[in-house]
């Protein structure tokens, strides 16, 4: 940091290796359930280390893995997945950076209660809308189509209030700055505040990817078309299995393979943290 | 609500910047909630035949029923264990995780990936690893003496949902912790420590300020997400068990709902649900937001 | 001259025209069977459409009963149902009200013209879904019914012949005491579903009434009636036997933490579906597993009913075009073919539901070679069932398995008595019939 102390320096390490282990442990046993055969998991207590059946497992898998429980092959799932998780993405920063500009730049009648209304979007559990969300679907003929998969899910708020909470602290000597250079408003937004506001983006874009990336119900409830199946559905389907013991060694190596993607979002995503602002001075 | 000095004169602008959220959420939110929000008046069978309209039956029976009054406790331990751990300890591994910003990037993305596991899966990970016979974390609890079972005990339960619903919300909140702790202007930090301030002061009076917009965020964010999106880990669980002692209110409307197929009540409960969470953001934006700086 | 240019290029275009019509009709049947048993299922719809060319049955899986059916009720709602789903059996109070909703199977087949002898089936199986006519509603399709499994190798180790499983609780107390003491195993037995297993089996084997109105099947109104004697003479006896270390419990609704404790030798015996079978004998992991018919109280009763059934059945929606519909009926011929039948069953665990198919596993020696897999049809179809052990019938049932966990926790927590709680379940269960009977 500022200046040398090594021992916060080995108090800092020692929190997040804590920290990470706490956190990272149950990833960890699934990592090992998917490594072992198909039996190790419920007959005793779940062994801490790899097991010898990791090749075999993460092969089958995605090979023919989810072709036996009737899903579609695991390679045309994440794409379904990847396709949800860019829309979701994607769809929700972009009308949310410019509904949070919009409320924060601007006075304007109903100004309040527009806010509000976006959101409230977060105050009422999905299980409670699904089934009127699905009427409204479907009398707008988008089951079954992408546009009726992503659409209804950008319609949420915490972009918005996260770009709202980022544009706040931005300084008005900026936005005055703009006005008697005689840029008007969406100029400011694409030159200097769009730039400054890459690293919420950044954050946005991971969270908002997962969110996209694990969407289970809703596509559950309005696709008939296996063409639609995403990878969650279709460990879900291997997993819950009424009567029957669900095969974990494989359901845990799909759960690792699902989550590879999004870690390479993570990770590619963390360099525009990092770069991000730290010489932008303020 | 807090606004910007100065404003774009521009009058028909905004409207055209907001038109596509306020459209998607009229036709995806609003409309399925109020039709969500009319059945709560309503008593029907499952497909729709016959409705009764029953003004506020519904309400009445709940704020009869004393396993509902229970849950509000249930869910207000929840919801408070959940926010306070939850932010405190991501924002302990945002400190420290600023201070070796070097190494930081293994250590980031190790702390943000737990939240890529897909909510159901991770239910049923907890499930493993606290089950009574076979989870390694019942045997590692046998191991030092403590007794395991959440399903006859229902503090044991509860602290079984705490800990799955704090872990995932860990990632979260440490993911915008970082992102707004790399923010923080450097020149700020040197100017305390030149006047002799040390790290620990510095991080509490100049840092944890600046870094309050998003602090906000993550709280209401958080009660939030406590308070509506844990159904699935409960459901994954404890089925609100025992006794009902880990029933949380969104698992009782998704329980009544969703698999119960009692419409009517699952709407009633979901809209006094709403409004308390709506009460809570107006109070936090009315009292807390003062203290926000921006 | 014209007239006939006419004639011709219209008789063409009709021709043209006409061929589309030629394609298969698609049927979408809903289901809710996750892993491999759903792609068994899909191997099922295949073999039908390979048989013949009119029609497809296009299989959706729709995630969980409970997700099944509520999409189901939501497709509906949006007149976007398929024409066959999948419901679980305790949704058959739900579906049976639904009469503007559900195309009754009987009336069905009789409709388009299919042979329909409800004598071919299991009468518990069919007994379970029809009216109080005897009408069928729902064509059974996966059908399981509870029986105990237990641990050869540790009654050999306690002494115990392995060959001879507990008849009456009374044994399955001594049994589990002997194996405690001889420390072949740390607890004697435990139990998935106790809604289902030790309470409405419960009732069903002792021929106890469950509830008035022929356990619901008689009309909305019925009031429930098994805070009996003998339920609250079980329930207590589980709550002293899990304080002596008898018997562990294995959670609420299905009892997901039973199963560990079988597989990992902790329990000796364990009660649980026996469509269960092949996960059992799959992660009995270094022993061998011994099936039985489920305990009774020999005192109560001298020879145990039928047990009664689980799993679901194959409801037929209203309101998609007729020409589905005598699609459905073949499909619905098909499925009760003994091969079908018994592939079925043979493969997935569940009840073959017609007496064919059973005689036709007889017939290919399957069940000598598989000792045990009996035990589940050779239980339901000991006797004739009574009106107390055809099953159970009531709407907002999910619910009232909810209540009997409650009170089941709350007893074994020490909360409460086994009379206050079986009354519990008893009182605050009538009031979810009433509210069921009010809105339907």
């Amino acid at each position: 940091m500022v200046e040398n102390r090594p021992f916060l320096n080995f108090l800092a390490h020692l929190v997040l290796i804590l920290g990470v282990t706490i956190v990272v442990f149950p990833v960890y046993v699934a990592f090992i359930a998917s490594s072992h055969g198909p039996n190790d998991f419920l007959s005793g207590v779940v062994p801490l280390t790899p097991g010898s059946h990791i090749i075999e497992n993460y092969s089958t898998m995605l090979s023919s893995g989810m072709t036996s429980s009737g899903a579609p092959p695991i390679g045309p799932m994440m794409i379904n997945s990847l396709i949800m998780a860019v829309g979701v993405a994607v769809g929700k920063i972009a009308i949310s950076i410019l509904s949070a500009f919009a409320i924060v730049y601007f006075r304007f009648p109903f100004r309040t209660l527009a806010f509000w209304m976006i959101f409230i979007t977060l105050m009422l559990p999905v299980e409670v809308r699904i089934v009127p969300t699905y009427k409204v679907v479907a009398d707008l003929g988008m089951l079954n189509n992408y546009g009726g998969l992503i659409i209804p899910l950008i319609a949420s708020a915490t972009a918005t209030f996260l770009f709202r909470q980022f544009f706040l602290t931005v300084p008005d000597e900026l936005m005055e700055a703009a006005r008697v250079d005689g840029a008007g408003p969406m100029k400011f937004f694409r030159d200097i505040l769009l730039p400054l506001s890459i690293t919420n983006i950044a954050a946005l874009f991971i969270i908002l990817f997962v969110l996209g990336w694990n969407q289970y119900l809703w596509p559950l409830i309005i696709t008939t078309d296996q063409s639609f199946y995403t990878v969650v559905m279709g460990i879900q389907r291997m997993a819950a299995v009424a009567d029957a013991e669900p095969r974990w060694n494989l359901v845990m190596a799909a759960v690792i393979l699902a989550a590879l993607p999004p870690v390479l979002v993570i990770v590619a995503m963390q360099r525009l943290f990092v770069k991000g602002l730290v010489e932008t001075e303020k | 609500m807090q606004t910007k000095r100065t404003v774009f004169p521009n009058k028909l602008l905004p409207y055209l910047l907001i038109a596509p959220q306020i459209f998607v959420t009229v036709v995806f939110f609003l409309w399925p909630a109020a039709t969500a929000f009319w059945q709560s008046f309503l008593r029907q069978d499952a497909f729709g035949f016959k409705t009764n309209f029953v003004w506020f039956e519904n309400y009445r029976r709940l704020f009869a029923d004393p396993i509902y009054i229970n849950a509000f406790g249930h869910t207000l331990i929840f919801a408070i264990l959940v926010t306070v751990l939850s932010t405190a300890i991501a924002l302990l591994l945002a400190a420290a995780a600023m201070r070796v910003l070097r190494t930081s990037r293994i250590y980031s993305t190790l702390l943000i990936w737990p939240y890529a596991v897909a909510p159901a899966i991770a239910g049923i990970l907890w499930w493993f690893m606290f089950n009574p016979s076979i989870g390694i974390v019942a045997y590692m609890l046998r191991a030092m003496g403590v007794s395991w079972n959440h399903l006859i005990n229902p503090d044991d339960a509860m602290t079984l949902i705490v800990i799955a619903a704090t872990w995932k919300q860990i990632s979260y909140n440490f993911l915008f912790f970082l992102a707004a702790l790399q923010s923080v202007p450097r020149s700020l930090q040197e100017a305390g420590a030149i006047d002799g301030a040390g790290p620990v002061k510095r991080f509490w009076t100049i840092v944890f300020p600046l870094i309050s917009p998003t602090t906000f965020y993550l709280i209401v964010i958080n009660i939030v997400y406590a308070m509506f999106d844990t159904f699935g880990i409960v459901h994954a669980t404890t089925q609100g068990g025992p006794a009902r002692a880990t029933e949380i209110l969104v698992y009782k409307v998704y329980f009544d709902g969703f698999i119960g197929l009692n419409l009517g009540s699952s709407a009633a409960q979901s809209v006094i649900l709403m409004v308390i969470v709506v009460a809570l953001t107006a109070v936090q934006f009315r009292f807390i937001e003062r203290r926000v700086q921006y | 001259m014209n007239k006939i240019a006419f004639f011709l290029s219209a008789g063409l275009t009709s021709l043209f025209l006409s061929v589309p019509a030629m394609a298969a009709t698609k049927i979408q049947w809903w289901h809710a069977m996750g892993g491999e048993n759903g792609a068994k299922l899909e191997q099922i719809a295949k073999g039908f459409n390979a048989s013949q060319s009119d029609y497809e049955i296009v299989p959706v899986y729709k995630g969980t009963y409970d997700e099944t059916l509520t999409g189901a009720i939501a497709a509906f709602r949006a007149n976007q149902q398929p024409a066959i789903v999948q419901v679980y059996e305790v949704g058959t109070g739900t579906m049976m009200a639904a009469q503007g909703a559900v195309y009754p199977v009987y009336q069905l087949m009789k409709d388009e013209g299919e042979a329909w002898d409800q004598s071919k089936f299991i009468a518990p199986v069919v007994g379970y879904y029809s009216d109080t006519s005897g009408n069928v509603l729902s064509l059974p399709f996966n059908s399981s019914t509870p029986i105990m499994y237990y641990n050869k190798d540790v009654f050999k180790k306690a002494g115990l012949d392995p060959e001879t499983p507990p008849k009456t609780w009374a044994e399955v107390e001594s049994f589990s005491r002997t194996i405690m003491k001889s420390g072949a195993a740390k607890c004697g037995f435990t139990s998935a579903w106790i809604s289902w297993i030790q309470t409405e089996n419960l009732n069903a084997l002792h021929d106890k009434p469950y509830s008035t109105k022929a356990n619901g099947f008689g009309g909305l109104d019925a009031e429930f009636t098994f805070n009996n004697d003998l339920t609250i003479r079980h329930w207590d006896n589980l709550k002293k036997w899990q304080d002596e270390g008898l018997f562990k419990f294995g959670g609420p609704v299905g009892g997901d933490n039973a199963p560990p404790m079988f597989y990992s030798q902790e329990c000796a015996m364990y009660m649980n579906s026996s469509a269960g079978r092949a996960g059992v004998i799959n992660n009995a992991k270094g022993f061998k597993v011994g099936f039985a018919p489920l305990p009774f109280y020999d005192d109560v009763i001298k020879q145990p009913l039928n047990s009664i059934i689980g799993g679901a059945t194959l409801w037929t929606l209203k309101g998609r075009p007729e020409e589905e519909y005598k699609g459905v009926a073949k499909f619905f011929t098909y499925l009760q073919k003994p091969e079908v039948q018994a592939d079925w069953h043979q493969f997935s665990g569940y009840l073959p539901i017609t007496e064919a198919a059973y005689k036709l596993g007889q017939d290919q020696g399957y069940y000598e070679k598989n000792p045990g897999s009996d035990i589940g049809i050779k239980q339901l179809t000991r006797v004739t069932p009574t009106d107390n052990s055809k099953g159970i019938r009531f709407g907002n049932y999910v619910q009232v398995r909810g209540i009997i966990d409650d009170e089941f926790a709350a007893l074994l927590g020490g909360k409460k008595t086994a009379k206050e709680a079986v009354d519990a379940v008893v009182s605050r269960g009538n009031e979810q019939l009433r509210d069921f009977e009010s809105a339907n």
